[in-house]
């Protein structure tokens, strides 16, 4: 992680700000890797003319987004990806904080295991890295693991992966213990029986590649139990994923009646359909799968309307090998740090979102949620920040990811909008030099 | 519980809670165990109060302590005491409860002291037999002498109970010993908090009269009693707190914590302890801890518990 501070003059951007629901012209002063001052442009009294100015002309300054679901190979499939990577391709999206998931090998359960992580980021990566901890000890889904002792090593959630815990009993126990840590479970909800044997979305065009279906029942029943759970525990609940327009709809009614959940969406399920699959392309076997397209537009309502409140990029890096099967066989999952922000530009050059909620679901709640002091631009945090050209035209291309693997669901994608460079604690960590 | 013939201090057939007990009852027990202690302590510890009478000790649960204790007041005032144990019983073979009271009741007994894993246990054996019971441990239900013992420990010691701030910590959801002391203390008018992980806490204890805490240091603040639980082997994995080390380190009576309580504050546990686990041996075995005590107590508050109830015999004709 970056751990030198510098100043830093950012003059003339627009800066964007959902915590201080701020869209205006200006400058940003940082001083010791610190948001100083705010000001209009040229107005920004600097005592010191040696910081360093940067021009931000016809330029967003963004708060650097935080990823709530990063899956990184370390430790045990460095192969695959390393903090070092990874933090490397979130550098290039504007992700100045990931949230790593604990189903690496071996299982994050332990407090000397989150020490590991902290001590490795420390060392190899170049944003700021959170670990958060498995939910049941070696995510077995029998006995939860130390909330407490965990949370004081650095854990910032507790996750249950990309597998949901069956046993209600178990997760209401662990929600209630949860409650007294004031701790965030987050919970991957897919019910593994219902989902059984499914790669893909249940339907007419899983019928036609004869490839077994997952419905959307099995995230419903999931979903519906999560609230009950969150409700009955008054516990904060966080479902990772919601892919389907009924379970939009679910966490809806239950934020209205006061229910502590709280829902994410990957930028894979409000940006792809299950049509995209193609004829078997394995680099849209995801979990949850990509559901049709009426679902799609019910997550982007969501997002506009707050009741998803966080997007992730979900990256989940897997090597050729484990993509070149049989769609079936083939592992689930899509990288997404380096393309998150410009694919979640295309929602709003559709005039499907708005920048604001875009930052507010990729910063200012994520960071709020998981008690993090990131995510904004008020002056007294930590100078992360994205600087993005919201025009500039790219495609995107594999030989250019920084990550280790390259399974995205974005090949050869057009996109309107890239980050140019991002800052960690003042500190330049990505310029784009194209 | 019984209509009365006669009027002697303590107006009860059976001792199956502290519920139903009134503040007068309570504090004549309390009154009359200080006299049982002299007799415990002289060299002639006994007394000819049930002589004749007959004392079943009916233990469905593995106890050293409350077995042995009630043993040794029966005996201490003179009574038979037979303790029949589960495992030589015909229980294993099968018998109901109900059987195994009657068979019991035709053995003429005098008093019959019950423990058993099922709440509740101790109500149904009342109503089939003819002689007095007491509650030695219903499930998580009640454990009535354990929560007279550890008022007359304090009692002792602070020269009170009504308005004392009394801490009850640890695994509140499975433990008669905090149902029992919360009845208690609330009518004697202490003030009564109980500490523990929401895991460990029944759901609407708060309508049980008490304050509820999950943080030790918030919950000892300013405690004359610091009541420690035991936390049964099978819960500490994972089924309702993680681990050992996490629950020592957020709900174990260590020095840390226990300097939130008052300097002069009463450390107590039912017994058998976890030391490490819920209590640090360093506070078990310190100056504040009046644990070795509340055990003498116990045979006194069983003897007079027993004699109490003796004025009621013989209870023949009566079962209500």
């Amino acid at each position: 992680m970056a751990t030198s501070k510098t100043s830093v003059h950012i003059r003339n951007g627009r800066l964007i700000c959902a915590r201080q629901n701020l869209v205006e012209t200006g400058d940003l002063l940082v001083i010791d890797g610190k948001i100083a001052a705010m000001g209009p442009a040229g107005k920004l009294a600097v005592s010191n003319d040696n910081i360093p100015a940067l021009d931000a002309t016809g330029k967003a300054v963004l708060p650097g987004m935080v990823d709530m679901q990063v899956h990184v190979g370390e430790p045990g499939e460095e192969h695959k990806e390393t903090l070092a990577t990874a933090s490397a391709a979130a550098a290039a999206g504007g992700i100045t904080t990931i949230i790593t998931t604990p189903d690496t090998d071996p299982v994050i359960d332990d407090p000397a295991l989150v020490d590991f992580m902290l001590r490795r980021a420390r060392d190899t990566a170049i944003v700021k890295v959170h670990p958060s901890a498995a939910l049941t000890k070696g995510q077995a889904g029998k006995e939860m693991t130390e909330f407490g002792l965990l949370k004081e090593a650095g854990a910032v959630a507790f996750s249950s992966g990309h597998r949901a815990l069956e046993n209600s009993l178990i997760l209401r126990r662990a929600l209630t213990y949860a409650r007294d840590f004031d701790s965030l479970i987050i919970h991957h909800a897919e019910d593994p029986h219902l989902a059984g044997d499914g790669v893909m979305n249940e339907g007419e065009n899983a019928s036609r590649l004869g490839l077994p279906g997952i419905p959307h029942e099995a995230e419903l029943i999931m979903v519906d139990r999560d609230i009950r759970m969150a409700a009955l525990t008054q516990s904060r609940c966080h479902i990772a994923q919601i892919s389907t327009a009924a379970g939009v709809d679910a966490v809806r009614t239950a934020k209205a009646s006061g229910v502590p959940v709280t829902a994410g969406v990957s930028i894979n399920h409000l940006s792809l359909n299950e049509i995209d699959i193609g004829s078997y392309r394995t680099f849209f076997k995801l979990s949850p799968p990509l559901r049709l397209e009426d679902d799609r537009q019910a997550l982007i309502d969501g997002v506009a309307d707050g009741t998803i409140d966080v997007v992730i990029s979900n990256h989940n890096p897997q090597n050729v090998e484990a993509k070149r099967h049989p769609f079936a066989e083939a592992e689930s999952g899509a990288i997404g740090l380096e393309t998150l922000f410009s694919a979640a530009m295309r929602l709003v050059h559709d005039d499907r979102l708005s920048l604001l909620d875009v930052v507010r679901a990729t910063s200012d709640v994520p960071a709020r949620l998981l008690g993090l002091e990131a995510g904004s631009l008020e002056v007294g945090t930590d100078a992360d920040i994205a600087i993005a050209d919201l025009n500039a035209p790219w495609i995107a291309s594999e030989d250019e990811f920084r990550s280790r693997s390259k399974n995205t669901a974005f090949e050869d994608a057009r996109f309107s909008g890239r980050i140019v460079q991002t800052l960690v604690n003042g500190r330049t960590v990505f310029r784009d030099e194209g | 519980m019984s209509t009365l013939k006669t009027t002697p201090f303590f107006p009860h057939r059976h001792l199956l809670g502290i519920e139903g007990l009134s503040p007068q009852d309570i504090a004549a027990l309390l009154d009359f165990a200080e006299e049982e202690i002299d007799v415990s302590r002289q060299v002639e510890k006994k007394k000819s109060v049930l002589r004749g009478r007959t004392q079943i000790n009916l233990f469905f649960e593995a106890s050293t302590r409350t077995q042995s204790s009630f043993e040794l007041a029966g005996k201490r005032l003179g009574a038979d005491v037979m303790n029949m144990s589960v495992a030589s019983s015909s229980v294993k073979k099968g018998e109901t409860l109900v059987d195994t009271a009657m068979t019991l009741n035709a053995m003429n007994p005098d008093i019959l002291v019950m423990r058993h894993h099922s709440a509740g246990a101790a109500a149904l054996l009342a109503q089939q037999v003819d002689c007095s019971v007491i509650n030695a441990g219903d499930g998580a239900h009640e454990h009535p002498t354990q929560a007279l013992l550890d008022a007359l420990t304090i009692r002792r010691h602070k020269g009170k109970l009504a308005r004392l701030t009394v801490a009850i910590c640890g695994d509140v959801l499975h433990s008669r010993v905090a149902r029992s002391n919360i009845l208690l203390l609330n009518a004697m008018d202490a003030r009564v908090r109980v500490v523990a992980p929401s895991t460990l806490l029944p759901a609407g204890i708060e309508r049980l009269g008490v304050e509820v805490y999950r943080d030790m240091k918030k919950g000892l603040k300013d405690a004359d009693v610091v009541m420690m639980l035991r936390l049964q082997r099978e819960r500490m994995a994972g089924a309702f707190v993680p681990s050992v080390r996490e629950y020592f380190r957020y709900h174990g009576l260590d020095a840390e914590k226990l300097a939130c309580a008052k300097p002069d504050a009463l450390v107590m546990h039912p017994g058998p302890m976890n030391r490490g686990v819920e209590i640090d041996p360093a506070i078990a075995d310190g100056p504040n801890s009046v644990i070795r005590e509340q055990v003498e107590m116990g045979v006194a508050v069983r003897m007079a518990v027993l004699e109490a109830l003796s004025q009621h015999l013989p209870n023949r004709g009566g079962r209500s």
